[in-house]
């Protein structure tokens, strides 16, 4: 039993984390309907820039991560003008491509800058740990858990009172109805690339913190499609709650099921599992809307 | 495009005829002598890149018929290459089978397994489909892992040379001619399954799917032959794969080669078999480059350079393409060949 709670708590955690990563994916694509494969990557360069500031430059969390946030504001409004405007209208193919070459141009960005090393910077984030009964929650998720509430609670705060939020909304809604009352569709693509970026990279500290930075962090940007497609491509709500039982139902396939198994990994495929019964008998995920249809 | 001048279609048979006119025959036999005579006077190296370029044809041709033609996008390519290489694999060196025998069994069993991830496709479009066939992509490779007994896992399997009568394949040059063979036949039925009622429904499907479902296009079966089809070719690709190594392992089927299959495609130009060779051509050569250029970089900027620009230049080279040339090589190449041909009207070409 103890077992089973603490595959869940580091689930929970984890999940949270899935999350925070998923929103930004669901925000990219509420807006400006770009299926952003290289959600991945910003966590990536995320992990690469937390060690880069907290490391050689020595910089205080507070600050290395408020630097780590302004390189990703300037990184999404680069990516957004660069390459995904000359696309709007263009068929999904294109756009789903676009975003997998950015991918692997961030990726060999990231080869470049920092040689693809492992960089470790785990007793640089502050410690706390907690102990609930015989479960010891340990201290990364612990800050994963709370850094990713407060960044969701901000998000939701954007969303819901401010005028940008209210116009993203709006663009998620109705492209033509935005553009016909005077709200620039451009801006609001931009800011949600921006957010799409910050998020990522905070993730990407968040997860450099617990497991060190390297090229496979960009992996988790396939767990977060398993997330958004379970929680529904067009629910930020709906992604939370997915990525916590993604992250949970992981942890205990994983911890049960990989002593069984011959060749483990069990974790690295079971998000696509999901992804394949999702697909198959619910396509619009947990939350999302049902795209109707009739002939 | 217009028709060459003195080329008039006097009967239904030459309107249809899949070479127009005796430059175009011309043309096509020239480059399949020179074809025939490339191991005469190239390099090892250049066989070696000829015969991938050969081997990637023939899936890059299944995938236009699936994603370029039907419309049913697919970034699992390489992991129905990897159900051909494996089933002909384990048939040749486990069960002793002929080569020639293993072939179309490794190419049925990657179009089976077509339709069975392409049982999604039903319900889903767009991008809902690409995360299908990702997840295809890593299962498939999941369960070649895990049947450790019959594949190998992770360890891989040695197969053996393929034999055809009493010839041995052993040497380059021989399997250079045999992936040669295999390229022409693909890119002949590749060309001529889009001309057929199927291939027009899966047109049908792409450009507007709901639209061929009121015309009496059944999206059931024609979906799922497109899938068929498609890793089909991959299949067989994967088994001429396997052997040309004579080793089946997972790495040569990585994720990112599902992607890049579909970057040829881009940069050849969806929706036309002239473009999957163009695409395959296109990016096998900007690989020698970026193998060439390397070390260059490599001494002189920094080592990761090398390794920097080896992740980075498909994906560059696809996004010049996405935004400047978003109809891909053959697109340019039929510009080309109008401008000549109306020279010196070519203001007429005009689209």
């Amino acid at each position: 039993m103890t077992f089973f709670l603490q595959l869940i708590v580091t689930g929970l955690a984890q999940g949270m984390v899935y999350a925070l990563i998923a929103i930004g994916f669901v925000i990219i694509l509420k807006c400006s309907e770009v299926f952003n494969i290289a959600q991945g990557h910003f966590v990536l360069i995320g992990g690469y820039l937390g060690w880069t500031f907290l490391v050689p430059l020595g910089l205080p969390i507070w600050a290395a991560l408020l630097a780590a946030i302004a390189v990703a504001i300037i990184m999404g409004l680069l990516i957004e003008r660069l390459m995904l405007r000359p696309l709007v209208g263009q068929p999904v193919l294109a756009v789903v491509m676009m975003t997998i070459a950015l991918s692997t141009v961030l990726g060999g960005l990231a080869t470049l800058l920092w040689g693809a090393e492992y960089k470790a910077y785990h007793g640089l984030l502050p410690t706390l740990t907690m102990k609930v009964g015989a479960i010891s929650i340990p201290s990364e998720s612990l800050i994963g858990l709370i850094v990713s509430v407060i960044c969701v609670a901000i998000l939701m705060f954007i969303f819901r009172y401010t005028k940008i939020g209210l116009a993203m909304r709006a663009t998620a809604e109705d492209l033509q109805v935005v553009q016909s009352i005077g709200i620039k569709a451009t801006t609001v693509y931009a800011v949600s690339w921006v957010i799409a970026c910050v998020v990522g990279v905070i993730g990407g500290i968040l997860l450099g913190g617990v497991s060190g930075a390297n090229m496979d962090l960009s992996n988790i940007g396939l767990k977060a499609f398993a997330v958004v497609l379970l929680g529904g491509v067009n629910s930020i709500g709906g992604a939370i709650v997915a990525g916590i039982i993604l992250g949970m139902l992981e942890n205990v396939a994983a911890g049960y099921l990989d002593p069984i198994l011959p060749g483990g990994g069990l974790a690295q495929v079971f998000p696509f599992f999901v992804m394949i019964i999702v697909l198959v008998f619910r396509p619009h995920g947990l939350f999302g809307l049902a795209r109707i249809e009739r002939v | 495009m217009g028709l060459r001048t003195g080329t008039f279609h006097e009967n239904y048979a030459e309107d249809m005829a899949t070479v127009q006119s005796r430059l175009q025959w011309g043309t096509l036999a020239a480059l399949l002598a020179f074809l025939c005579a490339c191991p005469l006077f190239s390099s090892d190296r250049m066989l070696t890149i000829l015969t991938t370029m050969g081997i990637a044809v023939i899936s890059v041709h299944g995938l236009s018929i699936l994603t370029g033609y039907c419309g049913q996008i697919s970034i699992g390519h390489s992991g129905f290459m990897a159900v051909g290489g494996y089933t002909s694999a384990v048939l040749c060196a486990k069960l002793g089978w002929p080569f020639w025998a293993a072939l179309p069994c490794a190419a049925l069993a990657a179009g089976i397994a077509g339709l069975i991830f392409g049982l999604p496709s039903l319900k889903i479009k767009g991008f809902y489909l690409i995360m299908a066939t990702i997840a295809a992509q890593f299962i498939i490779i999941w369960i070649i892992i895990q049947l450790r007994s019959i594949t190998g896992g992770t360890d891989g399997l040695l197969v053996p040379r393929p034999m055809i009568g009493s010839i041995l394949l052993s040497s380059k040059t021989n399997f250079y001619y045999l992936v040669l063979g295999f390229v022409v036949l693909a890119t002949i039925t590749a060309h001529n399954i889009v001309r057929t009622r199927a291939g027009r429904a899966f047109i049908a499907i792409r450009d507007n799917d709901l639209a061929a479902e009121v015309m009496g296009v059944s999206l059931w079966t024609y979906k799922l032959q497109a899938f068929f089809i498609g890793c089909v070719y991959a299949g067989l690709a994967g088994s001429l794969l396997v052997h040309y190594v004579s080793f089946a392992s997972i790495e040569q089927f990585p994720f990112m080669d599902s992607v890049w299959y579909l970057g040829m495609l881009i940069v050849g130009g969806m929706g036309s078999t002239a473009g999957a060779i163009f695409g395959v051509v296109a990016l096998k050569l900007l690989d020698e480059l970026v193998t060439i250029a390397g070390p260059i970089l490599a001494a002189a900027v920094a080592p990761q350079a090398a390794a920097s620009l080896a992740i980075m230049s498909h994906g560059l080279v696809i996004i010049i393409f996405l935004i400047f040339e978003p109809r891909g090589l053959h697109h340019r190449w039929e510009m080309i060949k109008a401008y000549f041909r109306l020279w010196p009207f070519s203001h007429e070409v005009s689209e």
